[in-house]
This record gives C-alpha cells, structure tokens and sequence, in this order.
C-alpha cells in the first residue's frame, strides 16, 4: 500500500498546486462584466474593479492622439467617455457605430481607462432569429 | 437546384434514421441483409450530403448570388479560391461542410470494416449515423444553407454579394477551418468504435487497434487546425500574438488536451491492459468536447473576438451534448466489470506512472481551461455577476502546468515499465541533467531574468538531449552490428519502430514550440507616427519610411509604406507594411510585414495614417519561428508513426492476467 501512498501524495500535490495557482490567479485577472448604466450605479467600487463595459461606438466620437484613442461608448442612450491607452494596435473592427467592449477602470475623472478593446465590426448583419430580413437587425456578422 | 439541395439534406436525413434502424435491429434479429441495407445506406447517405454540398460550392463558384448564403458570403471579385472557403465562412456553411466531413469518414469507416468486427459494427454505423443525424436536422430544418433571396422575373437586380469577411481572405485561413473540422469530426469515428465494442461487452482491444490510425490522423488535422489559427493571428491581426486564450481558441484546444492524453494512455492498454475505463472516459470526452466546442464557435454562448451571429442551435447542441453524455455514462458505469484493469501500478517511478500523470495534467490541463472559458457563465449563474477571466489567469495556470508537461516529456519514455531502478535513473538522466544545469547557469550569467523562461529553456534542453540520446543508442547499436553507417542506421532504427521513434520526433516538435513560446518573454514593440523621411529606432534595427503609396485594385482600396530596415548602418531589407479597406463589406484590414529570421522576427503593422502621416507599429518577437518549425517536426513525426513498422510487432503483455486474451507475441 505504500505506493499508492506516494501515488497519492503526488496526485494531491499536483492538483493542489493547480487549484492553488487556478484561484489566487483570480484576483489579478477577473473583469466584471456591466451595462453602462451599471456602471453609474456602483458607487465606490467603480473606481477599484476592473470592468468590461459593452457598447455603441458613438459616430464620429473617435479621436486619435499618438498614444491614445478617445471616444464614447453609447449603449441604450446612456453615454460613457472611454481613453484608450493600451500597446495592442486598436482592432480594425474599431471604428463609428462598431460593437465594442472597453476592458479597464474607472478613474476618479470620470471617464473609463481602457488598456483593452474588443470590437465587433458593425457594417454587415446578419438577421436575429426569428426575425425577417427586413426588419432591424441588432446582431454582428461573425469574424471567423 | 437548391430545391435539389434541401431534397437531398432531407433524404439523407431520412437513410441516416434508416440506417440507424436497420443496423440495430438488424443485428438484434441477426438478420445479416438488414445490416448490410443499413451499411448501403451509411453510402448514400454520403452520396446526397455530397450532392448538397456539391451544389453549394457550385453556387459559390458561379456567383449565385439568388443564395441568400452565396450573397452574404461571397462577392464577384473574390479569387476562385476563397469563394470556395467561403462555403465555410458562416454558420449554414459551416454545418453542411461539418456534415458532409461526417458522412465521408462514416463512408470510409463503414467501408474499411464492412467484413471486420461483425459483432460491433452495427453499434458503430448507428452511432455515427445517429451524430450524422443531429447534424442534418441541423441542415434541413434549423439553419438551411438553402434559402433563396426572391429573385424572379420582376426583379432583375441581383447583389454583388457583400463579400467573405476580408481578415478570412488569407491562405492559412481558408484551410485552418476545414483541417479543425476535420480534427474535430474525425473523433467521431473512434468514439463510435469504443461505444459499439462497449454495448456488445467486447472483451479485447480491437477497437482500438482498428482506430488506431484513424486516432492519430485525427489528432494530426487538429494539430494543424491550432497551428495555422495561430500563425493566421500571428499574421494577419497585427499585434503579432498568436494566442490570446480567447474561448473560440480554447475550444479547439480542448479536445486536443484529452486527445493527447488518450494518444499516450491507449498504450497503457494496449502493453499492460490497464486504464480501460479511462480510455473510454477519454475518448468519450474527447468526442464531447469536439461537440462542444463546435457548439461554442457556433452559438455565440460565450462572448468572443469570432462573433458569431447569435441563434438557437445552441439548444440543440445542448440538447444533444445532454443526451449523449448520460448514455455515455450510463454505458461505461453499466459495463464497468468488462473494463477491469489486467495489472497494476507497481512503482511511482515507472514508465506506467509517467503515464498517468501525463493524463492527470493533461485532463487537469483541459478542465482548467474549460473552467476558464465558462467562467462568465459559471459566475453568473453562481453569483449573479458576470465575471471574465483574461489571458493573465490562463497564462499564469497554464505556463506551469505545460512546463512540467515538458518535463515529463523528457523523463517518461525513459522510465521503464513496472519500476525503474536508480542505476537506469543515473545512467540516463546524468548527462542532460547537467547540460541543462549549465545552460540555465549560462543564461543566468549572460543576463537573463526571466524564470519560467529559464525553466522552459533548461527543460528543452534535457528534454531533446535525452530524445537524441535514445536515437543515438538505438542507431550505434544497429551501425555496429550490421556494418551501416549512422544515418542509414538511423532511419533503419525508426522505421523498425515507426510508432516510437516517430513519437520522438512528435516530443521534438513539441519542443522546438515550448522554445518559440519561450522567446515571447522578451518581446519588444514601439509606436511611432512617421511622414515620409523619418526614422523609427528598435536595436538592433534602424527603420526609414521612405515613401507611402495608396492606391485601388477592384476588391480593396490600399495604402502601403515602404520602410528600409538598416542595422548597423548597413541597409538590409525593405518591408512594405499594407493597409487595405475592402470595398464590399467596407472593412479596413492591415497587412503587417515580416522579416523572419531564427533568432527574430521583425514585425511592423501599419495601423493607421492620415495626411501623408502614417502610425506605425513595430515589435520583435524573438525565437516565434521555432514555433512553425517545431510543428513542421511534429507534423512529420506523425507522418512517421503513421508508416507500418518494418518489424512487425504487437506489444508484449509483460503481464497476462484474466481470459480471453489473444497469443501475445514478445518483441519489442
């Protein structure tokens, strides 16, 4: 029985170790996902937890300095001021009326600091099921 | 034409229930004729699928743009090439073209069995043809790749068609998807081997030696299916990553993970007749989780960068993920007396316990990255908030495990089997061991940092040294007996054991990549918006715009630079960075440019311009080649062990214990 013993020990240490690794890792890398509105209604903690705020690019929002790329996110009427200031080259899904999702803080200037953006190009869509192809259309043609 | 098209999806549809029916019943009645209509209509199924597809492609390629899908996915002045990818660029396609995969390999699979293992054979047709029926309810009644825009008399204006997405006109791109489906189909077949010989209480290994071949070319296609999504992003989305731990790039590496484990654990089996059930665990998820993940690529269930449109199928890919995993489990918990291990675990230094924790970490591998992926969901469900975990948390989970994965790389195969004594230990591990030691103490002393990256270093060295020095035994042994010199000696050495040696070469590859990865430690980028005459500075190069072009050719609008590369004063090279903005779905797309080399490759995006002023984007990613290379080696050494060994050989049972066991012969 002594081996399986050892089997044992190693098989817990192993996956201890990962479980170990797998939840401290959390903490650093978790993004709450929230609506704009959200956003407005969180209260201290906005300005200490990292977000992922979805919306609109608003049209002709987008302005481009050398490091940084300002514009505003719209989503059911409600506006959110974005600075991005990440390395990574902007997607070229980016750009006016594009889907995107800002992924940073809010600083205590009120406007959201964005190190990631993730956008899904708005300029074919593809009908919502259910729907006919002649009525409004809110979803994203696929990229891959 | 698409009335022919949908009439052949639903007739297949009808020959797959049929021959499903047939194959059951017929076995259960032991009506010979029965079984053998059902095999003929596993063909036709195969024939009418072909049909439809066919006159997809067809569609495609003589722009039929009267196909709503044809017209949302094509556009006129496309290459011929990539208006037949186009087929899989969308969600309709891409069903019919996984469906048309499933009938092919069914076809094959059916045909290459159809006088072996009568006992199970029916089991295994039905089983494939009941995946294939899934697939086509999915093609005839959810999602048609068949509807027509209203074009008749009274309408004469046809579209140009909007165009496949611009970032997917690009070589490896039109490949990537078919050799992933390819991988993930294929897993079928093996899945429905273990499934019918576990109905009819098989006592042997034939299923596995039968898919054997099947398991391995599978596991290739989705190898390559990773590969080339990753050199697509490397070259294609311009910030140079080539994995971004995004759930659409996780789902294909999820079956890889259980893939690879079952790859290694067969082989516990097949010599010892340990592990049976965690073989059909194994390949029973591996299954699933191709399912799943074309599921996760198809539904939209988790957010993405590869937006697809949202629909339903996810329901039904729900469904039918519930409904196969229950009968799955309640297969293998049923038959578990007929699964019992024929030996057992003698030492925790042994070729069989490098085994099973390469299967721990391998699965340990996949369910971590499973977790990572459905985190969102998990943590909604759990606490209402929607909560997603970035590339960070894998990174740092992942590095890990896939350091010590490597390590057991290098030590497995040296084990021996039952126990492995401290005099092998030393004799085989003492000299890479201290060849890694130096190494990582030269590294050290040369400057560098970085400690996963020094881990990951050491490793691979020990890792090829002791892949070189099985080789050089082997070969020395041959040369000196049969009077060859070394080379011939060498691949006299590998095609005696094809299976083994060419798994060597596999672990090379794996290693060449685990030393590409590495090197993404020390990348470097700078961004700089330059007019014609300036110069960007990145050691050890010196880069001068020398002139920014635009212009238009039918498909796409274009603006370049031209950018001389000098180092050390010396001009060397000049990159033609590319913007493009597709003019039929008025995409913008860069085209980055690349000088590779082995040490580095330098990389530069053109990610904007305005005004005769253009912002350019300039990384170098040292080593990222290695990564290309080690899956060419991996690639061939698969091709090797796919060659019959020269010496005919069946692994020796070391030790045989229960009934019904074949006359093993010993020679190994």
């Amino acid at each position: 029985m002594k081996k399986y013993g050892k089997f044992g020990a190693l098989v817990v240490v192993i996956v201890g170790t990962i479980l170990w690794l797998a939840t401290t890792g959390v903490g650093e890398s978790k993004a709450y996902y929230k609506t704009i509105e959200e956003v407005g209604k969180m209260g201290g903690d906005v300005h200490t937890k990292r977000l992922r705020v979805a919306g609109d690019v608003e049209k002709g929002s987008i302005v481009r300095k050398v490091n940084i790329v300002e514009f505003t996110l719209e989503q059911e009427h409600r506006k959110l001021k974005v600075v991005y200031s990440g390395t990574d080259p902007l997607p070229d899904t980016f750009r006016d009326g594009a889907q995107a999702l800002a992924d940073g803080k809010m600083g205590a200037d009120g406007v959201f600091h964005a190190n990631k953006i993730q956008a899904k190009c708005a300029s074919k869509y593809e009908a919502k099921p259910g729907q006919k192809s002649g009525e409004p259309q809110s979803y994203p043609k696929q990229v891959s | 034409m698409e009335n022919i098209g949908s009439l052949a999806i639903l007739l297949a549809f009808c020959f797959a229930l049929y021959a499903i029916a047939g194959s059951v019943a017929g076995k259960l009645k032991q009506r010979p004729f029965l079984v053998l209509s059902a095999q003929r209509a596993v063909y036709v199924v195969w024939f009418l699928v072909t049909v439809a597809a066919g006159i997809m492609v067809h569609a495609f390629v003589t722009d039929d743009f009267s196909f709503a899908y044809v017209a949302s996915h094509s556009n006129r002045s496309m290459p011929t090439q990539y208006k037949v990818s186009a087929l899989w660029g969308g969600q309709e396609g891409s069903l019919l073209f996984w469906s048309w995969l499933l009938s092919c390999y069914g076809m094959v699979a059916v045909f290459m069995n159809r006088r072996r293992h009568r006992e199970f054979m029916p089991y295994t047709a039905a089983i494939i043809m009941s995946v294939q029926t899934f697939f086509l309810i999915l093609n005839a009644f959810v999602v048609s790749p068949f509807k027509m825009l209203a074009v008749g008399a009274l309408i004469t204006a046809v579209p140009d068609g909007t165009g496949l997405h611009p970032s997917l006109q690009y070589p490896a791109m039109a490949i990537h998807p078919p050799m992933l489906y390819l991988g993930f189909v294929g897993f079928t077949i093996p899945f429905a081997f273990a499934m019918g010989s576990l109905i009819t209480r098989q006592p042997g290994e034939a299923w596995i030696a039968t898919t054997r071949r099947w398991t391995i070319v599978t596991w290739l296609f989705q190898s390559c299916g990773v590969a080339l999504g990753a050199a697509w992003a490397y070259d294609a989305l311009g910030w140079g990553g080539y994995w971004a731990w995004d759930p659409v790039e996780n789902a294909s590496l999820l079956p890889w993970f259980s893939a690879t484990a079952f790859l290694h654990s067969v082989m516990m089996q097949e010599k010892k007749g340990m592990m049976k059930v965690w073989n059909m665990v194994l390949i029973a998820s591996t299954f699933f989780l191709c399912i799943f993940g074309t599921s996760l690529t198809r539904t939209g269930l988790v957010s993405s960068v590869h937006a697809f449109a949202q629909s339903t199928i996810g329901n039904y890919f729900v469904t039918f993920l519930a409904v196969g995993i229950a009968a799955t489990v309640y297969l293998i918990l049923d038959r578990l007396p007929y699964l019992r291990s024929e030996a057992q675990l003698e030492s925790v230094v042994s070729r069989e316990s490098s085994f099973l924790f390469n299967n721990l970490i391998l699965l340990a591998s996949s369910f971590a990255v499973l977790w990572g992926t459905l985190f969102p969901i998990i943590s909604e469900a759990v606490s209402g908030e929607k909560i997603s975990l970035d590339a960070s948390w894998f990174n740092r989970l992942m590095i890990p495990i896939g350091l010590f994965l490597l390590f057991l790389t290098g030590v497995g195969p040296l084990f021996a089997w039952r126990r492995t004594s401290v005099e092998s230990l030393r004799r085989n591990f003492m000299m890479p061991g201290i060849a890694s030691v130096l190494l990582v103490g030269a590294l050290m002393a040369a400057g560098m940092r970085h400690f996963y990256a020094l881990i990951s270093f050491g490793f691979c060295l020990f890792v090829a040294l002791t892949i070189f020095s099985e080789f050089y035994k082997g070969a020395r042994a041959i040369s000196a007996k049969n009077q060859m010199n070394f080379l011939a000696a060498t691949v006299e050495l590998t095609h005696r054991n094809t299976r083994r040696y060419g798994g060597y070469l596999i672990h090379m590859g794996i290693v060449l990549v685990f030393i590409g990865c590495s090197g993404a430690a020390f990348n470097r980028d700078i961004t700089a918006e330059v007019g014609i005459g300036s110069s960007i500075a990145l050691s050890p190069y010196t880069l001068k715009v020398a002139d920014l072009k635009e212009g238009d050719n039918g498909n796409y609008l274009w603006h370049y630079a031209e950018v001389e590369v000098f180092r050390d004063g010396k001009h060397i090279d000049t990159l033609k960075p590319e913007r493009r903005f597709y003019k039929a779905n008025r995409t913008p797309l860069g085209q980055v440019a690349i000088r590779r080399r082995l040490n580095h490759d330098l990389y530069i995006n053109f990610a904007a311009s305005e005004n005769q002023k253009a912002t350019v984007q300039v990384y170098i990613f040292p080593l990222v080649n290695w990564i290309w290379i080690g899956v060419l080696v991996l690639v061939f050494g698969t091709l090797v062990a796919l060659v019959p060994s020269k010496v005919k050989m069946q692994y020796a049972r070391t030790e045989i214990v229960g009934i019904g066991k074949k006359y093993a012969t010993v020679e190994n």
